[in-house]
């Protein structure tokens, strides 16, 4: 017998510069990079946890709400998500949560959360690839008292209010059961992202954050004020919502640098002392003496 | 309550058995405890897990916290972080170090968010120091430096918590040493109460199935390890053929398992493993900051990429310039030779 329950699925999403793809282009003189060269992507992961959150709904019904922190920017990701089929899209900007590290970061995302209920599901992705600490996740489920299952891989059974989740990670495999609210972090391994659909990016494509009316203004100029176009869009459904701190119940002194224990202390290039070392031809000779000296020097047996 | 600066170790166990890389963090944690003047302190969870909790005093433990109930028998993240975060609320750690495995991935951030506490996941280096911040000009004296890689090439990050303490680190297996136990050792094992309610006990592990890995990179004396360099799945049978003649094991760059040329347990690197092999091939590999600190300290390193000012040659004792897919046939044909 199903149930007649439909589920209100959450989904924290980032934008992060693609970090697979650094080249020699995007490296300054000193060896660092420069973020801004890379392109920006949505966080692969993150895109994980939506096809989760879109299966549920797809499966058993309900609505899928996707949030992003970031700069303006991030409302890209926004788009890419509207695209795949997400029913509601929010941008968290602020200066204010500028600076944030995973306990700051987690903090503001947990008030975001709490202003979205009620809601079955917290989805993220396990880790995003630029800071690669897997610690946001565990820390919203802690801020907002709920059971985590991180590695989530697959949900295999969704009962009413009750869900039993596939863990997979390098050791091994896990399956758990867990009564609902509860959040998952999601990995790469689970089944991939469905690609936009044609249909909602052409239904979806002029939709926008009010920070980005100045720029649509100036390719569109059939709308002459910001009024105007706000209004054409809300109409449509296509005003991406943007909550600052100050839609948020927040402690300003819990957010943003402010609100971050951790601390760089200073950055490092790493000048690594030229080691004794020889250069060998890369021929058949060149090879044959390093075979000789390894050999000779007990390095290779 | 003495304002001792003690070091504490979440130590992980299955089966009554410790996590090597709790063990590795146990005699990093004595080293970081000396010039703090505290202690080393051990917080052991588990089911019947007494005798374990006696074996760490000889790894470097002198107090152990031992939280032994049948609700604690396998991991699960509740019932776990609410016994570590209410030992460490009642006892006010300097330092809590976890081992970055699957399980302190899980708990140390939910354990830090409790405890509103800083934590850096990946740590490849924990020291002592001095830290001025920047915003107050106040001084800071003996916090924990929380070293590691940093996204963006040839970068060092060094990373402290001045305040919200304690100051929490994970660190991957095999980047610390461990060390032998010292059978001389004196310490005390505490019994700690714990107490859960329905809702810590809510999420119910139904099945596990542990993975024994075929591969052991940490104890393999020679390492070949291949690269995106290497242009495809195909090319990196080179490695397998090389690492087969030389009797050792295969690693990966992470561009590589990325790539799926092969399987994460091989990636050798800040986020996969740390190796010190008498010999480390790298092939293919470009070198950043992250796979050079999974592999720098190996004995003696090869190191063949076409790009001559790849980093990687900067902790080469053998550089060699040239296309790897051409290289290596070379170099296993001259060990076939010798071997003749």
């Amino acid at each position: 017998m199903s149930s007649s329950k439909t589920y209100h699925s959450i989904v924290l999403v980032k934008q992060v510069p693609d970090t697979r793809q650094v080249t020699g282009e995007a490296m300054t003189a000193d060896g660092t990079l420069n973020r801004g060269l890379l392109p920006a992507i949505f966080n692969p992961e993150d895109l994980s946890a939506l096809e989760m959150a879109l299966e549920v709904r797809d499966q058993h019904g309900g609505q899928v709400t996707v949030v992003t922190m970031g700069p303006p920017q991030a409302a890209a990701v926004l788009r890419e998500a509207l695209y795949r089929g997400a029913d509601r899209v929010i941008l968290l900007t602020d200066r204010k949560f500028a600076g944030a590290d995973t306990l700051a970061t987690s903090y503001t995302l947990q008030k975001a959360v709490e202003k979205l209920a009620p809601y079955d599901f917290v989805f993220c992705g396990r880790q995003a690839i630029d800071g690669d600490t897997a610690q946001v996740g565990p820390q919203v489920a802690e801020k907002l008292g709920l059971p985590q299952i991180t590695y989530a891989e697959a949900i295999v059974r969704l009962e009413g209010g009750e869900v039993v989740v596939q863990r997979a990670f390098d050791q091994g495999t896990e399956l758990v059961k867990c009564p609902l609210p509860c959040l998952l972090t999601v990995v790469g391994s689970a089944r991939p992202a469905r690609p936009p659909s044609v249909r909602r990016r052409l239904e979806h494509k002029y939709a926008a954050t009010p920070l980005e009316y100045p720029a649509r203004l100036k390719s569109s100029p059939e709308f002459e004020t910001e009024a105007a176009l706000d209004a054409y869009l809300a109409a449509r459904g296509l005003r991406i919502p943007v909550w600052t701190a100050a839609d948020l119940d927040v402690d300003h002194g819990r957010l943003g640098f402010a609100g971050s224990p951790t601390q760089v202390h200073k950055i490092n290039y790493v000048v690594l002392e030229a080691r004794e070392s020889k250069t060998i031809s890369p021929t058949p000779d060149g090879l044959r003496a390093l075979v000789e000296e390894l050999v000779k020097e007990y390095i290779a047996p | 309550m003495s304002e001792q600066r003690n070091v504490w170790v979440f130590v992980e166990q299955t089966d009554g058995q410790p996590a090597d890389v709790s063990l590795e963090l146990l005699a990093k944690a004595q080293e970081l405890a000396r010039p703090l003047g505290g202690q080393v302190w051990a917080l052991l969870c588990g089911r019947d897990v007494g005798a374990l909790a006696q074996a760490l005093i000889p790894y470097g433990a002198d107090r152990v916290l031992l939280a032994d109930d049948a609700d604690l028998d396998v991991y699960r993240t509740q019932p776990y972080a609410r016994v570590v975060a209410d030992q460490a609320r009642a006892h006010k750690p300097y330092i809590f170090l976890f081992g970055a495995t699957p399980v302190g991935r899980d708990l140390a951030p939910r354990v830090a968010s409790a405890l509103r506490a800083g934590l850096t996941a990946d740590c490849t280096d924990l020291q002592i120091g001095d830290y001025t911040a920047r915003s107050d000009k106040q001084l800071y004296q003996d916090l924990l430096y929380q070293i590691r890689p940093a996204f963006g090439g040839n970068v060092m990050a060094t990373i402290v918590n001045p305040r919200g303490h304690p100051q929490m680190a994970t660190v991957r297996e095999g980047v610390m040493r461990r060390r032998e136990p010292d059978l001389a050792r004196q310490g005390v094992v505490e019994a700690v109460p714990v107490a859960f309610d329905a809702c810590d006990l809510a999420l119910q592990v139904l099945s596990r199935e542990t993975r024994r890995s075929t591969v052991d990179l940490k104890a393999a004396p020679v390492v070949v390890s291949g690269g995106a360099g290497l242009g495809g799945k195909e090319e990196f049978e080179l490695i397998r053929e090389l690492a087969h003649l030389l009797g050792g094991e295969v690693g990966a760059s992470r561009a590589a398992v990325d790539a799926g040329y092969i399987g994460r347990e091989h990636q050798v690197g800040q986020t996969g493993l740390t190796v010190r092999p008498r010999l480390y091939i790298a092939a293919g590999i470009s070198g950043a900051v992250q796979h050079r600190a999974g592999m720098d300290q190996s004995n003696k390193i090869i190191a063949i990429n076409t790009d001559p000012n790849a980093p990687i040659f900067q902790v080469a004792h053998y550089k060699i310039v040239g296309d790897a897919a051409e290289v290596l046939p070379l170099l296993i044909q001259a060990l076939r030779d010798k071997a003749k």
